[in-house]
């Protein structure tokens, strides 16, 4: 009779456990944290043969937190005074399939931290490295580039766009 | 040196103390509540004891008749009802007492929650006279107090039990309470609804004072920060204005004007730091600012690895703003 019920028990538990480790909440990041790789490229061409660039991961890229931390950061330090919820504004649009400086995870996180020419400002100073890269996870996947799971579901205030996790996944064009 | 834990023992955090009108109300029901519910108990037991005691004999062949049985279901249950419906009515009473307060000629105190603090502001017709503060709130004895309450992210609830109930702050509405302190004190509240991982360090502190001292603590507090003096405390707030803080921080007159964080133009006039986690002293300022994740493990703030001299000039810096 026992043994009837533990298998089903079990797998349920299994099924629920798998869940256990993308939530995982780090509040205490070492304080220096990766640094952008050089291979960091603001234009597709080269001189002589084309050669392949890697493309980067941010580190936090698979961790929903830290993505909705990036939500939170990006109105806290009012990254949408300019991009708005992402339809841009003074500064552009940051849901569509546009970048201007390269849409790769170390492009974004070198565009927050340098700034860029009209307008965008250099913010690598006043900002921890850690909350960069949430940010670069939250603002790829306003365009979709974020596995649906991974990012946020609402928000918290105005409903001005479907959610992160309802967006198509745009194709990035240079 | 003072005891790190004397700043909290000096406030009182009791229902059982009241310090005002509506909590002296609140306190008159629980106490009736209390003896009710003691002397239905021992009412009860006295009954079931000498039920117990008198029992009737095995051999007893007379069995209780119904008739009888329905008296007793009857007559309990009749008293039951009059005794609910008795505090009832006492419960009704002291809700319409405790919302009764007339607000004229008080003050009015907005107070927003955050993860994991309070915002305060005195809602002023004169901007100039419009004061922000956090985690402590200061009113004049005596006088009402319009406590005007919403919360910014999730959903808090403001609880100073010596003074009032609990009253809800919900995003993207505003509710309010009328409380006043009839006696001088420093009186703890602390959010009484889960709103996330640092929920049981979200506390505030209520100072209340004659209004003189009032009236002194409110005209320090409309003033911007005093301007940095020595060498020490200019070089501290250039490390304030190019660091990390800046983003999330405001000291009036000067650069700093960010309404993420609490504001600290007056920062030093506070008891605490880190919604009453802290006692507000230098070195306890220099850990937090350092590492806040080491102390209050989730908070919003994130650790500030400056160097040595940075960190003690900015210290000194944030030490000046009385």
């Amino acid at each position: 009779m026992f043994f009837r019920f533990l298998n089903p028990a079990l797998l349920m538990m299994l099924l629920l456990a798998s869940g256990c480790e993308r939530e995982q909440r780090r509040f205490d990041e070492p304080t220096a944290a990766s640094a952008p790789v050089d291979s960091i490229r603001m234009t597709p061409q080269q001189p002589g043969p084309m050669t392949p660039v890697p493309a980067t991961k941010a580190p936090y890229s698979e961790n929903a937190y830290a993505l909705n931390e990036g939500k939170r950061l990006y109105s806290a330090y009012n990254c949408e005074g300019c991009h708005f919820l992402g339809g841009g504004g003074m500064g552009p649009a940051l849901m569509d399939d546009k970048w201007i400086y390269g849409s790769d995870p170390a492009n974004i996180f070198e565009t927050i931290v340098q700034g860029r020419p009209n307008g965008m400002p250099s913010f690598g100073a006043k900002i921890p490295r850690y909350q960069i890269w949430q940010l670069v996870s939250y603002v790829r996947s306003m365009s979709g580039l974020a596995k649906s799971d991974i990012a946020p579901n609402r928000n918290d205030s105005m409903q001005a766009r479907p959610a992160e996790a309802m967006t198509k996944p745009e194709h990035p064009k240079q | 040196m003072m005891h790190p834990l004397a700043i909290f023992m000096a406030a009182d955090q009791s229902a059982l103390r009241p310090a005002g009108p509506q909590s002296a109300h609140i306190h008159w029901l629980w106490d009736v509540m209390l003896w009710v519910s003691v002397a239905v108990y021992a009412i009860v037991m006295i009954i079931l004891l000498a039920g117990a005691w008198k029992r009737r004999k095995a051999t007893d062949p007379t069995p209780l008749t119904d008739s009888k049985l329905e008296q007793y279901i009857v007559a309990g249950v009749a008293v039951s009802t009059l005794i609910l419906f008795g505090l009832l009515a006492a419960s009704v009473a002291v809700g319409k007492a405790t919302s009764d307060l007339d607000p004229r000629n008080g003050i009015t105190v907005k107070v927003t929650g955050y993860q994991w603090w309070w915002r305060v502001e005195y809602v002023h017709p004169d901007p100039q006279q419009y004061v922000t503060t956090a985690n402590e709130i200061h009113v004049p004895v005596g006088k009402p107090v319009t406590v005007v309450l919403t919360g910014a992210d999730v959903i808090h609830s403001f609880w100073a039990p010596n003074l009032h109930g609990k009253r809800d702050l919900i995003p993207g509405q505003q509710t309010s309470l009328v409380l006043r302190a009839d006696k001088p004190g420093v009186y703890r509240g602390q959010c009484a609804e889960f709103c996330g991982l640092q929920h049981a360090h979200m506390a505030f502190e209520v100072v209340a004072e004659s209004q003189e001292q009032f009236d002194a603590w409110y005209s320090n507090q409309v003033k911007e920060a005093v301007a940095p003096q020595t060498p020490e405390q200019i070089r501290g707030q250039q490390v304030f204005l190019s660091h990390a803080c800046v983003m999330c921080h405001t000291i009036r007159g000067t650069e700093a004007a960010a309404r993420t964080g609490p504001e600290l133009t007056h920062l030093k006039s506070r008891a605490t730091i880190a919604a009453c986690t802290l006692p507000n002293e230098r070195g306890q300022l220099g850990g937090w600012i350092s590492n806040p994740q080491s102390i209050k493990q989730g908070v919003r703030m994130p650790p500030n690895p400056l160097a040595p001299d940075e960190l003690s000039a900015l210290l000194g810096y944030l030490e000046s703003l009385k």
